[in-house]
């Protein structure tokens, strides 16, 4: 059974690949153009405000949720009371739908009615929250919002990883009197690595495939400001008609998450290898 | 995960100006991740004028109760004025069947990877994990070309044979980084017992993978419940789920928007995973920790 459907996987792929390289339109049909329909993918405008937009949106966001997680994780580990009160707030974002929390986010961000106006009555005349309306900054509003509901899952890691720590690395970096931010930046962090790492790499294959977060929130507008490779393709496949074009982004998103994963699944391969050797249990 | 062992060891903790410290940065970032949820509960509860009136962080003057029924039962989405309610039954009749065959299908994957070793079981566990990964868009139109063949493209059952498919591999996985944690001794006794493939698997494996099929249920109930592109698509205009429906709704062009309906939606969308995850809460922390750590 996980044959066959790897078998699908792999089909699927290689068929998108040899639909990539025709001329088809409104339905795919072997009229073989070469890489004809990747030349005009890289001349298009909209696609490189996708492109853009996923880099930005995936820096912002990979490094906002690492840092924000490991910060909520360290603080939640110096046993502070209601400890599984605050896990639970930080975390049911995680549990929602991306549509929820693009609607949601949309509504809290509306320019006329949102957090802007609430600051405009209490006098805060300055503050200014526009974004979603803003070509240049609606990227970011997308960031906030995605932010709110990932961070909760880097904290699980990382709080998983804390946990996961020797007591007597505490103990003598207490005896040594390390002050508690410097052993977290130097010693405990560097520790948590495999952890930083399998975050990193699982935000980031999410971040390439991000869609229904922006349809939500901004359906890639405004204009096409927060359009996605992953909306360029839908709306090629569906909305326009032109199925080549779709083939050959598609691919070249695989190809991206390929880049992403390829090295990881190999040095998780090695690790549990070694491990394997390491204990002999078979 | 919450019943941590108590550290017996001293950790770094003689200032009691950092704990107040401590405090602060939890609460603040607490109300942050609190305060859309909050956002959204007062809004449905609002009435039009006062959320165009007022302010979108007080308390509503009245309670209005107005939103509710409407978002679930008459709320238009184009030329259908049913509310939600439809896309609430759609998405059982998705998720339901589609957990169902995919668990099952994937304890039994994993038992076969875990016991049953065989040659490229590396390759294999590679390729599950780009499997777990792919981007939907590059499956999505040959899989509606296959549906279509088969003739259940926009039918539930086809909408399910998509859920399971791409279940497959992140379950297979977690399923088979259990199996593989269990003493090799006890399938090689139930061997010399003369147990055969599927009689080991229902008689030995099954009673003793309760944890594990928690972790996964959970798992797929929250992911296909909250699966947007993948209704949009295969689901077909009768059984489009809950997501779709809201988003229909939330993003209608015309008429005046009305943001409590809008709020009531979502909240109701989002009551399926949320109850979920405080009803579970512990095993959903494992479920993502299991499929994210060793997946």
């Amino acid at each position: 059974m996980i044959i066959i459907s790897l078998t699908v996987f792999v089909g699927c792929i290689i068929y998108s690949f040899v639909y990539s390289l025709t001329n088809s339109k409104l339905i795919p049909v072997l009229d073989f153009v070469g890489f004809k329909q990747y030349e005009r993918l890289f001349k298009t405008r909209k696609w490189d405000v996708a492109v853009d937009n996923i880099i930005i949106y995936g820096f912002i966001f990979t490094i906002s949720c690492l840092i924000i997680g490991f910060l909520l994780a360290v603080f939640i580990d110096q046993k502070v009371r209601g400890e599984s009160i605050f896990r639970t707030i930080y975390l049911y974002p995680y549990a929602m739908s991306f549509v929820v929390t693009g609607l949601v986010w949309k509504w809290v961000l509306n320019p006329t009615f949102g957090i802007e106006n609430s600051m405009h009555q209490w006098g805060f005349l300055w503050f200014e929250m526009d974004w979603l309306v803003n070509r240049d900054l609606a990227i970011y509003a997308v960031c906030i919002a995605a932010v709110w509901q990932g961070a909760g899952f880097v904290m699980v890691l990382m709080l998983a990883g804390l946990r996961g720590i020797d007591e007597d690395i505490w103990k003598s970096l207490s005896i040594e009197g390390i002050p508690p931010w410097r052993s977290y930046l130097f010693v405990i962090l560097p520790m948590l690595r495999p952890m930083v790492v399998t975050a990193v790499v699982l935000i980031a294959a999410g971040v390439v495939k991000v869609y229904d977060l922006i349809l939500a929130l901004t359906s890639g507008g405004p204009g096409y400001a927060t359009n996605t490779p992953a909306m360029y393709v839908m709306e090629h496949f569906f909305g326009r008609a032109n199925v080549g074009q779709a083939f050959a982004a598609s691919i070249i998103m695989f190809i991206a998450v390929a880049c992403i994963l390829a090295p990881w699944a190999y040095y998780e391969m090695y690790r549990n290898k070694k491990e394997k050797e390491a204990s002999n249990v078979f | 995960m919450s019943s941590r062992k108590t550290p017996e060891g001293k950790k770094p903790q003689n200032w009691s100006i950092g704990r107040i410290g401590i405090y602060c940065f939890l609460f603040s970032t607490a109300l942050f991740f609190l305060m859309p949820l909050y956002i959204m509960i007062i809004t449905s509860l609002k009435d039009m004028d006062e959320i165009r009136g007022g302010n979108i962080l007080y308390l509503p003057k009245e309670f209005s109760f107005y939103a509710w029924p409407k978002a679930w039962g008459t709320a238009c989405t184009g030329f259908v004025c049913e509310g939600l309610k439809p896309g609430l039954i759609a998405s059982l009749k998705i998720t339901i069947p589609s957990v169902i065959v995919s668990v099952a299908l994937a304890s039994l994957n994993g038992y076969a990877l875990a016991f049953w070793r065989f040659k490229g079981a590396y390759f294999f566990f590679g390729l599950c994990m780009f499997g777990a990964f792919i981007p939907y868009q590059v499956m999505i139109y040959p899989l509606l070309k296959i549906e279509n063949v088969l003739g259940i493209y926009s039918t539930i059952p086809g909408i399910m044979l998509v859920h399971t498919i791409f279940g497959m591999p992140i379950l297979t996985l977690i399923f088979r980084n259990f199996y593989s944690s269990l003493p090799i001794d006890l399938f090689k006794a139930a061997r010399i017992d003369g147990g055969s493939f599927l009689k080991i698997f229902f008689y030995v494996i099954i009673p003793m993978s309760t944890p594990i099929t928690i972790v996964a249920v959970i798992l797929q109930v929250t992911g296909i419940w909250n699966d947007f592109i993948l209704g949009l698509v295969f689901a077909g205009r009768d059984n489009q789920p809950m997501t779709v429906q809201l988003n229909n709704i939330v993003q209608v062009d015309y008429g005046v928007a009305e943001y409590n309906v809008d709020m009531a939606a979502t909240i109701l969308t989002s009551l399926v995973p949320l109850a979920v995850y405080f009803v579970s809460g512990r095993w959903f922390v494992r479920g993502i920790a299991a499929g994210a750590i060793k997946g």
